[in-house]
């Protein structure tokens, strides 16, 4: 036996009660996991912005399209590195519900600008510059669908139509695009826009936005204002900010995610701190009595605190461990169905050492109160014998 | 009278205690010396002073004034932590209603003082089979207390007193839970720990025939021994 054995055998002296603890500890822990998951997922496009990188929308809304002539005045802008463009396309696989995240972009310049996360083997990307009616697609999507090099599409638009009057477009698919690392999405489908822009049927000469690489951050600012202010008075006004910045307003619309992320684990963890501190200190005012006998047998007041604190960790850890663990199979399950939403669902190490840190967090502030009181009390106290 | 300087020492100890407004002193300027291997019944009215003068013993209460040795060592000048190492060291406590972890078994229950020893989980092993063996319940090792007799339950609470060997055994009411023979059980152990290893007892009893197994009892009244006669 050690002190361990002693902790472990407190705790479920009364089994029940350990259990529901321990259960409604677990709960709120999943709760956690799966939302600080959302949260992540909704916030990585900020994780992963590169400091050098801006992007220009549409001043009213990022949803509101630029000239295309914009485009070579923005190139020419001391400071910028490189620029290239995209078109959101709205595109979807044989049935509106299978959602394609895909674009319409300007294929020699966009993996310039996107080069610190992609990777495409220049073959690929030559015969995608090649034949304007190509299509590059993330390893995610080609793995989703089961596509291979050469396979002709049919990617269908519900936003633009073709002149024709079809909605669909058919693209062969010139190569695959990988990640450079394991958290980067590679779930999209891009196509060129030169092939877009003269099929489709409305919104001629215009583009989504601009995509920006400045020779070095520190310019960033001096070169938003640059662009902002070049096209200040236009018809179509621009808004130029840092691409994390951007990412952070992108993620915005969704609602203060943070906040409700914040409020439902908040509200959990409060009421688990309730339950589980009142009924630690019941317990441990239950044992008054054994907490003298140990104290009488010669255990100290720090070694009777350590006790008491050991128990109400291992019991945080027990709930809140299987809490997570389970978060984690519910993330692996909804990841697929969520891809398109949320692609970087998933109960990250960062979020289990986050969980784990709260599990300890929780121990301490539930079991510190009655901690110090066995601590304090004194031996002839306990024993009834004052 | 022996020359030997004596297991306990208690000189001019005072103790009191506080009742709302009203100061009740226990002990005033009390002297006690107990020799080593000595077993002495304490006994006395309720309310004369006998549970606090064990825990005074025991380094369990603290002494208003005076001093108070045991084996030679000044134990009113020690601060918590060295009281507790001190009790753990030096000292086996029996209660009346023996006081054992309700979730341990009696063999963890016994174990429980050796915790706070470096000794190997092994040797902790060999001791407590030894302490168990010492009050008849080598074969009770995985019993717990819910599954054992009063009788049983203060045998183990003797095994735990004993198992990391100290000098000197406090008793409080050892018997005054159980029935006739399970208390003459109890205190023909505690008789053969004083008789055969030497233990110094002080067992506080009202009990006139389990006082009757001590070598003295010593009358407390008010604070102050007011009788001492050897045991029949």
């Amino acid at each position: 036996m050690n002190d361990f054995d002693l902790v472990r055998k407190n705790l479920f002296r009364r089994k029940l009660r350990a259990v529901l603890m321990i259960v409604s500890i677990l709960i709120a822990f999943m709760i956690f996991g799966v939302l600080a998951g959302f949260y992540r997922a909704f916030t990585a496009g900020e994780d992963r912005a590169a400091a050098d990188r801006m992007i220009t929308v549409n001043k009213i809304n990022f949803t509101q399209p630029l000239p295309i002539a914009y485009y070579n005045r923005v190139r020419a802008v001391e400071g910028v590195r490189q620029v290239t463009f995209a078109n959101w396309f709205g595109g979807y696989y044989q049935d509106p519900k299978n959602f394609l995240m895909s674009l319409a972009v300007e294929p020699t310049t966009y993996f310039d600008v996107y080069r610190s996360e992609f990777d495409v083997p220049p073959d690929q990307l030559q015969a995608f510059i090649r034949d304007r009616g190509s299509a590059l697609i993330g390893e995610s999507l080609a793995r989703k669908w089961g596509w291979k090099i050469g396979d002709r599409v049919p990617v269908a638009s519900n936003i633009f139509s073709q002149k024709s009057g079809g909605h669909t477009w058919d693209l062969t698919i010139a190569g695959i695009v990988k990640g450079k690392a394991d958290h980067i999405d590679t779930n999209f489908l891009l196509f060129q826009y030169a092939y877009f822009d003269e099929t489709r049927s409305f919104g001629k000469d215009t583009i989504g936005w601009m995509i920006l690489q400045t020779t070095s951050p520190e310019n960033n600012d001096r070169v938003a204002k640059t662009i902002d202010a070049m096209f200040a008075n236009s018809t179509a006004e621009t808004s130029t900010d840092t691409e994390k910045a951007f990412g952070k307003a992108f993620a915005a619309q969704f609602g203060n995610i943070a906040l409700i992320v914040l409020l439902v684990v908040g509200a959990a963890f409060v009421t688990i701190l309730m339950i589980v501190g009142n009924t630690m200190a019941l317990s441990i005012r239950e044992r008054t009595r054994e907490i003298g006998v140990l104290k009488t047998l010669g255990f100290s007041g720090p070694r009777i605190l350590g006790l008491v604190l050991g128990e109400s960790i291992l019991l945080a850890l027990l709930g809140g461990l299987p809490g997570l663990a389970i978060a984690a199979l519910i993330a692996m399950a909804l990841r697929a169905s969520l891809a398109n939403v949320a692609p970087a669902f998933a109960l990250s190490p960062v979020i289990a050492l986050e969980g784990v840190a709260l599990m300890i967090a929780l121990g301490l502030i539930t079991g510190i109160i009655p901690a110090v009181n066995a601590m304090r009390l004194k031996i002839a106290t306990a024993l009834g014998r004052g | 009278m022996t020359t030997e300087s004596p297991m306990v020492r208690l000189t001019g100890v005072s103790k009191r205690f506080t009742k709302g407004k009203e100061t009740i002193s226990i002990f005033d300027h009390l002297d006690l010396a107990i020799p080593g291997g000595d077993f002495i019944a304490v006994m006395g009215p309720s309310g004369s002073g006998k549970t606090t003068l064990l825990n005074l013993l025991g380094g369990i209460d603290r002494a208003d004034g005076g001093e108070i040795a045991v084996a030679d060592r000044r134990i009113d000048g020690l601060s918590e932590g060295e009281l507790a190492t001190w009790r753990a060291a030096n000292i086996g406590f029996i209660f009346q209603f023996y006081n054992l972890m309700p979730m341990l078994t009696a063999a963890q229950n016994v174990e429980l003082p050796l915790l706070l020893t470096r000794l190997r989980s092994k040797e902790r092993a060999s001791r407590v089979q030894t302490a168990l063996s010492v009050v008849g319940l080598a074969d009770r090792v995985k019993h717990r207390p819910r599954e054992m007799s009063g009788g049983q339950q203060q045998r183990v609470a003797i095994a735990r007193a004993i198992v990391s060997d100290p000098n000197l055994l406090l008793c409080d009411e050892p018997t005054g839970d159980l029935d006739r023979h399970s208390a003459d059980e109890i205190l023909s152990i505690l008789q053969l720990l004083n008789g055969e290893l030497g233990k110094t007892i002080v067992m506080v009893t009202h009990d006139p025939a389990a006082a009757n197994y001590a070598k003295r009892i010593l009358h407390l009244d008010k604070g102050r021994f007011v009788e001492r006669e050897l045991a029949a």
